[in-house]
């Protein structure tokens, strides 16, 4: 089993090499001025590609990982959450908030009842809190 | 004199009924937020910060409202140190050595009272500390010129890594990858985008706030995900709260030599308030030597603590006033809050906008003597919230991440990045890397950049300009040594107790 830090710091490598290397290609403005917007990028890709060689080379002991189910409900979560950035705007502030904050309940304890009406109550009771009382300018349904 | 009559001042602005039931607020929720486990100041504050702006509050208003938070948060981290065990948030964890005991002795009534008494004298004196030096740190502080920037900003993050962590590779990866991500967008020099991928979205840049939530709130709900919100039912009843004058009179001396320890580790950049309560703890502890009993429900083992905490807290306000440069996770969402509010920290803030310093640390004061009224006879009020399961909690912090990020930019983008955040930030607390730096590096980044390349347009490219200054030389030495020595540190003092982890790695 790889360690989790091994991973990681290979990761960073490469990720801060293709850093670099966009910060090669940058265009130089015709006022340049004597360190110029490459230098900076650069020398923060060249400490990250030390720090991720250093974990690679001795990385700590590896965390408890969560298991793939654990895994799978985090993912489910992600997802849920992308969704709901995406159709807060055309559905209005009720609908998506009471189930994305539903399923997140579930997701913490699984009861289900008690998911609903958290979802309900934290939807109607968040959009009161804010449309009322601090006055954002929140849409409730779709179209209204 | 001048102390006075700039006091004055401040208390014109923070007397006013508006300003005074901001503050009011601001305790309140932040004694809620500090006393909720998985909630601690720095998330508090940051899922505020997007709200209060799209109030619409001035800059006055704004300040007085989230630092009132931060107080209170200091302070209501106590609560569930004692009567649960689980520390509300980082700092109150030593609270927890001897609180617990009390509260399991039935004294958990006492303890509250105590701690919260040792909470306002640390913060009162810090407050007054904070008067006093402030202005005169402002001053030096005329004298740093873009080399010296770029030394403090080093220095910044190098104790932040050096102290803060276990491993300083990781700490510095981190203080990295946030300098990296404040490179995205446009070039402050050339005007040129860097690093957008030609991405629209990426032209103005990764805005803060939408990190900070990220990191620190959207974070801790995949954490509680993960591990099904264990651990959170009440443990401990709570009888008649009475007020243990003895006990409090006897533990003065411990309260003033910890606020002062406090006040300090608060001061020193990276260190904030965690450092402070382990270290009037440690110090404490070997003052009362074996009789003292700690670990056992001591009331010094409470009141020391918590006197450095909410005392460091106050200090770590001096560096982030004065330098603009933050000691801590929460003072760097407090720097994120200035910076919003377009309010540069530094020398010029106290000479420019008096009435914005004064007017902050008048409210702090008014603040403290909220705290101690509400904590001591209200505690009751604070210990029934606890009792919301995280079920309804914690969907109820990503709901107001979300309406906060939403009604401050308006952009679906801004929400998945914000999600991206919290993704790396639970990612990040499994591998032990900090994230505290990775902020900082996004709050800084840019100024960083701009005081390298300042300095090397005065010196026409001579990167020794950069080492020329007495000052600049001594912020380049404490950097090194701030990264350096924690590593030794480390070996010499783990070694003894804990053998196992402190095997030096062949």
């Amino acid at each position: 089993m790889i360690s989790g830090d091994r991973l990681f710091g290979a990761v960073v490598v490469l990720g801060a090499g293709a850093y670099a290397a966009a910060a090669l290609q940058l265009q130089t403005g015709f006022m340049s001025d004597p360190v110029g917007s490459k230098t900076f990028p650069l020398l923060v890709a060249g400490v990250s590609v030390i720090c991720g060689l250093v974990m690679v080379i001795r990385p700590d002991d590896d965390p408890e990982w969560p298991t793939l189910r654990t895994l799978g409900a985090l993912a489910v979560a992600v997802a849920v959450l992308a969704a709901y950035a995406y159709t807060l705007k055309p559905l209005g502030f009720l609908i998506p908030t009471a189930i994305a904050a539903g399923v997140l309940s579930y997701q913490i304890n699984p009861r289900p009842m008690f998911a609903v009406l958290a979802g309900l109550g934290l939807s109607v009771g968040l959009f009161s809190l804010f449309k009322f009382v601090l006055g954002l300018g929140l849409v409730a349904l779709p179209g209204g | 004199m001048d102390i006075l009559s700039n006091l004055a001042l401040g208390f014109s602005v923070a007397l006013s009924p508006w300003t005074l039931m901001l503050a009011i607020l601001g305790c309140f929720i932040g004694t809620i937020v500090g006393a909720l486990p998985g909630l601690g100041p720095s998330n508090g504050v940051a899922l505020l910060i997007p709200i209060t702006f799209s109030m619409g509050l001035d800059a006055t208003a704004a300040l007085v409202l989230l630092t009132s938070v931060y107080y209170g948060a200091m302070y209501g981290g106590r609560i569930s140190s004692i009567l649960l065990n689980i520390p509300g948030d980082e700092p109150a964890m030593m609270t927890c050595l001897d609180g617990y005991p009390m509260a399991k002795n039935g004294r958990a009534g006492d303890a509250l009272v105590i701690s919260g008494v040792a909470s306002f004298v640390g913060a009162l004196l810090a407050t007054v500390a904070l008067m006093l030096i402030a202005p005169m740190l402002a001053q030096a502080a005329y004298l740093f010129g873009p080399a010296e920037y770029f030394a403090l900003y080093l220095l910044a993050f190098s104790t932040l890594g050096g102290i803060a962590s276990k491993n300083q590779a990781k700490a510095a990866l981190a203080s990295a990858i946030g300098l990296g991500i404040a490179m995205i967008g446009l070039d402050n020099q050339t005007g040129l985008p860097r690093f957008t991928g030609g991405n629209l979205h990426l032209m103005d840049g990764i805005d803060f706030l939408v990190a900070i939530v990220g990191l620190f709130a959207v974070s801790e709900v995949f954490v509680f995900i993960e591990s099904h919100g264990k651990g959170s039912a009440l443990g401990v009843k709570l009888g008649k709260i009475t007020v243990p004058w003895r006990d409090i009179w006897e533990t003065k001396w411990t309260m003033l030599r910890s606020s002062i320890l406090g006040f300090i580790a608060g001061i020193l950049p990276g260190a904030g308030a965690s450092l402070g309560s382990f270290l009037t703890y440690m110090m404490e502890k070997s003052i009362a030597g074996e009789k003292g009993k700690f670990g056992t429900g001591v009331v010094k083992g409470v009141a020391a603590p918590e006197a450095g905490n909410n005392s460091a807290a106050g200090g770590a306000l001096v560096p982030m006033l004065t330098l603009g440069v933050p000691g801590s996770g929460t003072t760097a969402v407090l720097l994120a809050v200035l910076m919003t509010l377009n309010i540069t920290p530094g020398p010029t803030l106290f000479a420019d906008r008096p009435e914005v310093v004064w007017g902050l640390i008048a409210s702090l004061l008014i603040a403290n003597v909220v705290l101690l009224l509400m904590n001591v006879p209200m505690v009751k009020i604070f210990v029934k919230i606890l009792m919301v399961p995280p079920a309804l909690l914690l969907p109820g912090v990503m709901m107001v991440s979300f309406v906060g990020i939403y009604s401050l930019t308006g952009s679906y983008f801004d929400l998945l990045l914000m999600i991206a955040f919290g993704v790396m930030g639970w990612l990040f607390r499994k591998l032990d890397i900090p994230t505290v730096p990775v902020i900082l590096g996004i709050l800084l980044g840019n100024a960083m950049e701009d005081n390298l390349r300042r300095a090397m347009i005065l010196s026409d490219g001579d990167a020794m300009f950069l080492f020329s200054s007495p000052i600049s030389i001594g912020l380049w030495v404490a950097a090194i040594l701030g990264f350096v020595a924690p590593i030794f540190l480390r070996r010499i003092i783990k070694k003894p107790t804990v053998p196992d982890h402190a095997k030096p790695v062949d």
